[in-house]
């Protein structure tokens, strides 16, 4: 019988299958960070339990921490306690942690990774949506809530009803100014905040190939944002690659039995999905949200698009547009920015970092703007400081900060005041997302440095490069 | 954990959908590290102006809904963030059930393990029950998850799906890292097979 890449990778952990109960899924590697991890580990010490594994199970704090320079002291008392408690917990169970003074923090599904724990094969979970970006390398990897990261460390195992498949299929070339997020956000248009509610998403055809494995991260990073439970893309020699020679990923003899046992793991010819969904890559364009879910999305060239017709889905238009501070009609190279925002789990990478700095590069930030850029990780902050962005990015008018999850969700001191409008580059633009009141439009790195010179939204695909 | 078998209570209407984890719970409310104490800042931004003061128009805030424990909202329900916060945020303000025409998956685990029951009905019956609540003062619903039913007293009877092993754990109210631990001698016999990379270790 032909296998997906999911089924085959599913298939390879299942660990019981007891009668009348979902099949017990085994971990290979389990992200935590310091946000919904700390009443799991007060379970795990009310049960009198410990955990099972601690070497499959690796920490780093990114979500609440600060993104001035470190040893800025953090003044939110209740933020600093839970950092501390994660500390302690690592401590406590011996368990790995990248800590804020550690050369390796990063966002986690960043540092993962780009340390070689994230590899092809593995199942990975987190306490983060986010956490399907792993699907990148081939790798089954989805969210958890606090209950399930409690499970995983104390059994290494999470009963999982097995989910359906979806294959997303992309045929073509994606076109010059069209990166992976216009793909993803491409995607989430057409089939919706809950169109693969349910399904893991496999990522197939010319147009995902041709990405990049940081390309793929962003692709996958977005699933999420589609209901899906988890997105993946089969190994091949560009993972292969990237992986090879990093500080956790197999060493010597074992590189080669691992490659070996990749290479098996694509879908098979005539392996079925329950839902095959064909996107074109030559009709995305560079897109820009407009409304106040990821689905609401609008190529540069077009316009905020006029309110639907019917009753219940024209009164939650009017809602976004209301909460946008919007009017339908106006093209959307019209709408003005206040911040710009570089970062997050979807797009702080260095080839993120390197393709906003190449539109940035001679150019000033608009008048009125601030515009902020924030490496996924000290690593990237690193690498990109050797190549002289962080020059570019300064001498532009940018500020060059330290890595965490920062404005994508805000629960630092990085947000949005009320009404104020910004091009990110992260990967939710709820209400209140980036701060109470903040308008988001999710937008590509090129599109947001675009953005922060113009000061409206601009195509990147007429941009004059310097 | 709480079993779930009957309850009757109250309803509040919050009929919109894509109602994401952001607004349920918003992130300047995840800092704490227990997991009590989050009810007060269940739907805090929408019903609170920014200076904290409750906003009368908003559902929550209003007396006749006072005491609800069933909430009926739109299609895809808790999308977003994977913040089990915002089903204890739902849980400590007292809701033991929500009604909806679909969920997203994680909060919808995320509800199973406390007790928090997430009845997926059909788009218009979903509708009819946010009407009533809305139009009906004290409007009521029994929702029973033994014959897997949701009634009201006017005459609505909907039936609803969900998957045996949940339903089981919520009726007895089952400690699922018990069960699991009860196939400990498998995932031994797993790991002996499966042995951590050696580049993970020390």
């Amino acid at each position: 019988m032909p296998r997906t890449l999911f089924q085959k990778v599913w298939d390879e952990h299942i660990v019981s299958t007891p009668t009348g109960q979902p099949p017990l899924l085994y971990v290979d590697l389990h992200l935590v960070h310091e946000v919904t991890s700390p009443q799991a580990f007060d379970g795990l010490r009310v049960a009198n339990r410990k955990v099972r594994e601690p070497l499959r199970t690796i920490a780093t704090v990114d979500h609440n921490i600060p993104t001035e320079p470190r040893g800025t002291p953090i003044l939110d008392p209740i933020a600093k306690r839970q950092i501390e408690a994660l500390q302690a917990n690592c401590r406590e169970f011996g368990i790995r942690l990248f800590d804020m003074d550690s050369a390796e923090q990063g966002i986690v599904h960043v540092i993962g990774p780009e340390l070689g724990f994230t590899q092809p094969g593995m199942t990975i979970v987190c306490g983060d949506s986010h956490t399907s970006t792993h699907g990148a390398f081939g790798a089954l990897a989805f969210g958890i809530g606090t209950s399930e990261v409690e499970h995983v460390l104390a059994t290494q195992c999470l009963p999982q009803r097995k989910p359906k498949t979806m294959l997303i299929h992309v045929s073509g070339k994606l076109g010059e100014g069209v990166s992976a997020k216009d793909l993803a956000l491409g995607i989430i248009g057409k089939i919706g905040t809950d169109g693969a509610t349910g399904h893991v998403i496999e990522y197939a055809g010319e147009a995902v190939r041709s990405l990049s494995v940081e390309g793929r991260m962003t692709l996958c990073n977005m699933s999420i944002e589609a209901g899906a439970r988890a997105g993946m893309v089969a190994p091949d020699e560009t993972t292969f690659a990237y992986v090879k020679g990093r500080r956790f990923a197999p060493q010597g003899i074992d590189w080669e039995t691992a490659v070996a046992r990749w290479r098996k793991l694509p879908c098979d010819p005539g392996a079925k999905y329950d839902t095959v969904v064909e996107i074109d890559a030559s009709e995305l364009a560079p897109f820009v949200t407009w409304g106040t879910n990821p689905g609401m999305v609008v190529s540069i060239a077009g316009r905020v698009p006029e309110l639907p017709a019917n009753g219940s889905d024209r009164t939650a238009a009017q809602r976004m547009l209301e909460y946008m501070g919007l009017e339908a009609g106006v093209p959307v190279e019209q709408i003005r920015v206040d911040r710009v925002f570089i970062g997050s789990c979807t797009n702080s990478r260095l080839e993120d970092l390197r393709a906003a700095a190449r539109v940035a590069k001679g150019y000033k930030v608009a008048s009125g703007v601030r515009a902020m850029v924030v490496p996924g990780s000290q690593s990237v902050k690193h690498a990109a400081e050797q190549e002289g962005l962080h020059n570019i990015f300064q001498q532009a008018g940018f500020e060059w900060r330290e890595s965490g999850c920062s404005m994508c969700l805000g629960m630092n001191p990085d947000i949005l005041r009320p009404a104020e409008r910004c091009a990110s580059t992260s990967n939710r633009n709820f209400e209140g997302r980036q701060g109470r009141g903040g308008r988001t439009h999710l937008v590509s790195p090129m599109m947001a440095a675009a953005a922060a010179i113009t000061g409206h939204f601009t195509d990147i695909r007429n941009w004059r490069f310097q | 954990m709480e079993p779930f078998r009957k309850h009757t209570g109250k309803v509040a209407p919050l009929y919109r959908a894509n109602i994401d984890t952001d607004q349920i719970i918003p992130k300047q409310f995840l800092k704490r590290i227990e997991r009590t104490g989050f009810g007060e800042f269940l739907f805090h931004d929408w019903g609170r102006s920014a200076e904290g003061t409750p906003d009368p128009s908003f559902v929550l805030n209003q007396s006749r809904y006072s005491g609800v424990s069933i909430l009926v909202a739109g299609k895809n329900f808790g999308c977003g963030s994977s913040r089990e916060h915002a089903v204890w945020a739902l849980a400590d303000f007292g809701f033991r059930a929500v009604i909806a025409p679909s969920f997203a998956d994680i909060f919808a685990n995320n509800c199973m393990k406390n007790g928090v029951l997430t009845v997926p009905l059909k788009e218009h019956e979903a509708a009819e029950i946010a009407r009533k609540a809305s139009e009906i003062s004290d409007y009521q619903l029994s929702v029973d998850l033994e014959s897997c039913t949701v009634e009201d007293s006017q005459g609505l009877a909907a039936s609803f799906h969900i998957d045996e092993f949940t339903r089981h754990c919520l009726l007895e109210g089952l400690d699922e890292i018990g069960l699991t631990l009860q196939h400990e001698a498998d995932i031994t016999v797993y790991e002996s097979t499966h042995p951590v990379p050696s580049t993970w270790k020390a």
